[in-house]
């Protein structure tokens, strides 16, 4: 019969309305700032750059190659190179990021920046309240600003973290094979002609 | 103590009266009515918005607004500083005087409807023994300032939106017309004062409104249909249509221009509710007959925010009507429907008193509403249709 669809709908709309008077179930509004729900794991936002151990400025994973920077499609992220050199991860000598500054107001998260990364040194942050009130110096993200820890990665994306890590103590114990072999063949070298110097290896490890 | 809270408005209009000099009581006491409904109604148009937008949400299981002030009742108030605030942009090439003027018109045609609807008992701005006429006139000129809204804004979507306004409006016109008509035929009278008047009377308790009889029930639910109509409200929002014309004939209006067309739109919903209250639900009478000594304009007011409320609710549940689907419902159901509701308000008339009138009355309608329903939806004029390409 012609109105039975509207009457059916009036009562639908009146069974919400008096519903969510009700049960709490059936409203599923977050009230944001008050209440939050725990940042889903695979969520993205903007990328932060990782270091090890306590000292962000010694343990940074960034070598300051500026694949990223050359890779970023909207061209947000700015680096500068260090003059001189600090050691990474397995301790081989390497320049690092002077300057690292990544334009929030720029960046559409694509990640990108993560895929290219060889030294797993930037990554993606689930932060999302980067609003300011100072539109250029507040939505240009400086180096100190984007330095986070492992820790807070792990604490972020675990399961990504936890293969991040994996990968690389591989990549460090295969480095540290390499070295010992190396040693060792250096010192066999070293053993079977008296006459070269002992400590040129050294002192190019060194350097 | 009662009649004096009935009355109150009354004697307080008749207590300033009476501290100026006779030959400016007059003018006094018109200035002091007019005053009262141009601050009456904004305020109801505020508590009606923040009404609406809670209702909404709950509808939807949402909170709706609820950060401003305690249960976000100071809403309205942000939203009035907001619109008042916000630059007023008038487009380029627009025609600017007209464009200034029609939120405007509009404002003062919905006002004047007021002068005449009577609020409470002997409140009632003017006494005019043609007061449907009159107020039937001003909505009529709301379709004016529609048009001359879309027509200066220089807007293809203001365009079509007034064009699609002013075919809504006189489509609807028509039904909303012809089912006051059975009113006016009982009371033998186009004064809304003596058709309050003739519903002012109880047997067993319960009012003699119009609504209570098959004739007038059917007359009520057309006019209530045709009322949200020409009011543009939901499902009949199709000049509006945020999601196809983007807000239609005020496209191009910003700031208080825009705030103005919005107020508006609430008065001439309480215009046009407050004369379907007086039409057909007994204007300020009270629903029992135990319930008189409520003072009347708590009754009116009362009736007129049920019948906001229903039109929120008709809101959160209804989609919009299409243009064609618009116009067959109009011309082949509500006009057969209200000119056949002429015949039966007759038939009422001549049958005398008794149970036979009843019975007959009830069957027609009935009846007719059937037939009316099953082979339009047979033909797919009306009711729900389904589309080849969307589903």
């Amino acid at each position: 019969m012609l109105g039975e669809g509207i009457l059916k709908g009036l009562a639908e709309t009146a069974k919400n309305f008096a519903g969510s008077y009700v049960s709490k179930e059936r409203l599923t509004t977050v009230q944001y700032p008050e209440e939050r729900v725990a940042p889903i794991e695979a969520s993205r936002v903007f990328p932060f750059l990782v270091y090890d151990g306590g000292d962000w400025q010694a343990g940074l994973r960034c070598v300051a190659c500026q694949i990223c920077e050359k890779e970023c499609p909207p061209k947000c992220i700015y680096i500068e190179k260090s003059k001189d050199k600090k050691p990474d991860y397995v301790g081989k000598p390497q320049i690092y990021p002077a300057r690292f500054d990544i334009d929030v107001s720029v960046c559409m998260s694509c990640q990108i920046c993560v895929e290219v990364c060889p030294f797993e040194a930037i990554k993606m942050d689930t932060e999302f309240e980067l609003a300011t009130d100072d539109r250029f110096g507040g939505l240009l993200r400086s180096r100190d600003q984007l330095a986070k820890s492992n820790e807070y990665y792990h604490g972020i994306h675990p399961t990504e973290a936890a293969e991040v890590d994996a990968r690389l103590a591989e990549e460090k114990a295969k480095v540290e094979a390499k070295a010992k072999a190396a040693a060792e063949a250096a010192a066999a070298k070293a053993a079977a002609e008296p006459a070269t110097p002992a400590a040129k290896p050294a002192g190019g490890e060194s350097k | 103590m009662l009649e004096k809270a009935d009355q109150l408005f009354v004697l307080l209009q008749h207590w300033v009266m009476g501290l100026v000099p006779a030959a400016w009581q007059t003018a006094t006491g018109i200035v002091l009515a007019v005053v009262a409904i141009i601050a009456v109604y904004p305020t109801l148009f505020a508590l009606a918005v923040l009404l609406e937008r809670k209702g909404l949400g709950r509808m939807q299981n949402r909170y709706g607004p609820n950060r401003v002030g305690p249960f976000g009742l100071f809403q309205p108030v942000a939203d009035g500083i907001k619109s008042l605030t916000k630059e007023d942009v008038v487009p380029f090439r627009a025609d600017t005087l007209v464009h200034f003027l029609a939120p405007l018109v509009l404002v003062v045609a919905v006002f004047m409807g007021f002068a005449v609807l009577p609020m409470g008992r002997n409140m009632v701005l003017v006494d005019m023994d043609a007061s449907l006429l009159f107020v039937f006139a001003m909505g009529a000129s709301t379709e004016l300032s529609v048009f001359m809204a879309g027509w200066s804004s220089r807007n293809k979507y203001s365009l079509l939106g007034a064009m699609r306004a002013v075919a809504q409006m006189i489509s609807y016109e028509v039904p909303l017309l012809l089912s006051s008509v059975v009113i006016v035929m009982m009371t033998g009278s186009l004064s809304l004062e003596k058709m309050v008047e003739a519903q002012n009377h109880y047997s067993y308790g319960l009012p003699h409104w119009y609504v209570f009889t098959p004739w007038g029930l059917a007359g009520f639910v057309m006019f209530v249909i045709a009322a949200m109509a020409e009011t543009n409200r939901s499902p009949f929002d199709l000049p509006e249509g945020e999601s196809e014309i983007i807000a239609g004939y005020f496209t191009e209006y910003s700031g208080f221009k825009f705030a103005l067309f919005f107020l508006g739109e609430y008065v001439g919903m309480f215009g046009i509710s407050g004369l379907g209250v007086t039409l057909f639900l007994g204007g300020w009478t009270a629903p029992f007959a135990f319930l008189t000594w409520v003072p009347s304009w708590i009754w009116f007011f009362g009736k007129v925010m049920l019948w906001i409320c229903f039109f929120i609710w008709v809101r959160g549940t209804l989609p919009r009507l299409r243009q064609d689907q618009l116009m067959n419902f109009a011309w082949k159901f509500m006009l057969p429907m209200t000119l056949l509701n002429l015949l039966v308000a007759a038939m009422w008339r001549f049958m005398g008193e008794g149970w036979l009138r009843w019975a007959v009355c009830t069957a027609v309608v009935v009846g007719a509403y059937v037939l009316m329903g099953r082979t339009g939806m047979r033909r797919g004029q009306i009711g729900p249709r389904s589309y080849r390409y969307a589903e």
